[in-house]
């Protein structure tokens, strides 16, 4: 099913779109259009980290919010420290993806079951979410930064030229930033998958017991899977925090972590492009729901979230593409009058 | 003298507390193996219907022990019904959509009541030991869960129906083939164990008050007291609330309550790390 990235049409279809996107996009959009579209781009790259530990590692994790928020948080303190942003936002990545290996060793050498796995990443999501909702006084600071508790840390700098405080990005430079790092988390994402690692991490959710008696180290791999999607996570919540210029304990919250789980069913389990799609249509909708004012964000997410998981188990892409292989096998059969051979689908 | 006994009496509330949050969890995890993710917003509806009935001039104690068990049981036999049921045997979306279903009833209930807390006065006084003082509520919810607990164990020991239970526990396929319908037995434990979480629920709405989304303060603690004691329902709960709770109330008299849930978690880990399937995956392994 992981094939070669080289015949894969539908990669380079989402790299071509998303760089144009990055380079004809601020063009043509005003500047809310363009605020609203980083949003998305951050909360897409947020989406792949879930989507690339879940789909191709056959990880579960219910608290992907604990990375996001760390990084978010890491990023707000060390850049409020610092003052240039570089640092931090690097930093907002390996900080999160070293609690993600320490946490992923206890529970991937502990052998844990899907149940057990997806039970403990949830608590040490609520944890974190209590920790710093109880940071609200003075004396619960890092450096400069105070973390403010549940009214969260203001003020976190706009990211800027790397060595050059004071030369912020402007709104749509910093689209085009977040742009290409959305396009390079992809594309690493992409060769990770087709590498032999990812292929061995893709046996593993297949058939773990066969993988590990061909000998590979199942427990070392989905430690090493869990800390780069919890790397990409922590930077996504870096994306966040400055794109903010502020970020409150929310970030850990339930409904964080849901909306990960959510956008990777939507878009089908499995792919990184279907998330990226998930996350455009859903904010979209649940923006348009929510603006109605009968519905609240917690209905709207609840539903969308158990119409999925019992009537479209499979997410939107691939059903979308199973129905679009059945017409097109149908249409073709009907040409030739015989029945040709299944197509796998796409694994964009 | 007077203080270790309030210590003492402290540890027995906090074990009880924990006991109390996740029997209900227990009871379904050890049938079903599946993890009721609304669990924090059925413990939430137990509490909304006793402030809500008792507000509108239902006794206390009727509304607490009677109204709240017996909705939020009918309640989740409804939710057997219509969503877990045909998730048997896909144990992760099972928990997908209860974590959907939380959130729906999260934002449910906060359309219908709004997004304020409610509450009613803790009934009791307090007593009077030596020095201290403490609230005698802490009694009630002690002995309620010492009354969960032995009413479990006796009804899976010596009845019929727990007889029943019991072999749908140990092998599902086998008891159907003897004819037991299994499917009823999985309904009938969700209906029980929402029931007994609805008590809690009930239980704990004088203490806390209620408000749409103060599940996710309890949730914690059910989930990793169910998930470290393991599939036995009653040794296990027994085993992990005593441990996590004799942890959690000696970090929260040193540093306060909310590193006790941190300390929870940690405790928690390591001991996964070493007992994968909790303590009764190994030890107590034949113990109900």
């Amino acid at each position: 099913m992981e094939r070669s990235i080289a015949k894969d049409v539908g990669f380079y279809v989402m790299l071509g779109i998303g760089l144009v996107l990055m380079f004809i996009g601020p063009l043509i959009w005003d500047l809310f259009q363009i605020m609203q579209i980083t949003q998305y781009v951050v909360l897409s790259v947020y989406a792949l980290s879930l989507a690339y530990i879940w789909g191709f590692g056959g990880i579960l994790s219910f608290g992907q919010a604990a990375f996001f928020g760390l990084g978010a948080y890491t990023f707000a303190v060390a850049s409020i420290n610092m003052g240039d942003t570089t640092l931090p936002f690097v930093l907002s990545f390996i900080l999160p993806a070293a609690f993600g290996a320490g946490l992923g060793y206890f529970m991937f050498y502990g052998r844990l079951s899907e149940v057990y796995l997806g039970v403990v990443t949830m608590v040490v999501t609520l944890i974190f979410w209590k920790l710093i909702n109880h940071t609200a006084g003075p004396e619960y600071s890092i450096g400069d930064a105070r973390l403010g508790g549940f009214n969260g840390i203001p003020s976190i700098p706009i990211l800027n030229v790397p060595g050059d405080p004071s030369a912020w990005l402007d709104p749509a430079q910093m689209f085009q930033v977040f742009m290409a790092i959305l396009i390079i988390v992809y594309v690493v994402l992409r060769l990770i998958i087709a590498s032999d690692f990812g292929r061995v991490s893709v046996g593993i959710r297949e058939n773990e017991e066969r993988s590990s008696l061909l000998g590979y180290d199942i427990r070392r791999h989905k430690v090493i899977v869990f800390a780069i999607g919890s790397g990409i996570a922590g930077m996504s919540g870096a994306m966040w925090a400055t794109y903010q210029t502020f970020i409150d304990p929310n970030a850990f919250s339930m409904e964080m972590s849901a909306k990960a789980l959510v956008w990777v069913m939507a878009g089908g389990i499995g792919t990184l492009a279907g998330p990226i799609l998930a996350v455009v249509l859903l904010q979209w909708l649940s923006l348009k729901l929510g603006t109605m004012h009968i519905l609240n964000n917690y209905v709207i997410l609840g539903g969308i979230m158990m119409i999925l998981v019992l009537l479209l188990p499979k997410g939107l892409l691939p059903t979308f593409q199973a129905l679009s292989l059945r017409l097109w096998t149908i249409g073709k059969s009907k040409m030739k009058e015989r029945t040709p051979k299944g197509k796998a689908a796409s694994d964009v | 003298m007077d203080y270790v006994l309030i210590i003492l009496l402290e540890m027995l509330r906090a074990v009880s507390w924990l006991v109390l949050l996740a029997s209900g969890l227990a009871i379904i995890f050890g049938m079903m193996r599946v993890i009721n993710f609304a669990h924090g917003e059925f413990l939430m509806l137990g509490g909304y219907i006793t402030i809500m009935t008792h507000n509108n001039g239902v006794p206390l104690w009727i509304s607490m022990l009677i109204l709240a068990p017996l909705t939020v049981g009918i309640f989740g036999i409804l939710v057997e019904r219509l969503v877990i049921r045909h998730l048997y045997g896909r144990i992760i979306d099972s928990l997908l959509a209860t974590w959907g279903l939380s959130l729906l009833m999260i934002g449910g209930v906060t359309l219908v009541f709004g997004n304020t807390v409610q509450g009613v006065s803790t009934p009791f006084g307090a007593v009077s030991i030596g020095e201290y003082s403490i609230p005698l509520y802490n009694f009630v919810i002690i002995g309620f869960a010492a009354a969960i607990m032995l009413a479990t164990w006796a009804v899976l020991k010596f009845t019929k129906v727990g007889l029943v239970a019991r072999a749908t526990m140990q092998n599902p396929d086998m008891a159907e083939t003897l004819g037991v319908r299994t499917t009823w037995v999985y309904m009938a434990t969700f209906g029980i164990g929402s029931a007994v979480t609805g008590l809690a629920g009930g239980l704990l709405a004088p203490l806390t008050g209620v408000v749409p989304s103060m599940g996710v303060n309890f949730v914690g603690q059910s989930f990793i007291t169910v998930i470290t004691g393991g599939a036995s329902m009653i040794a296990g709960t027994l085993s992990a609330s005593t441990l996590l709770g004799t942890v959690s109330q000696g970090v929260t008299f040193a540093s306060g309550p909310v590193y006790g849930d941190a300390a929870l978690l940690l405790t928690a880990l390591v001991l996964l790390r070493v007992l994968p399937q909790g303590i009764t995956g190994r030890i107590f392994k034949k113990s109900l």
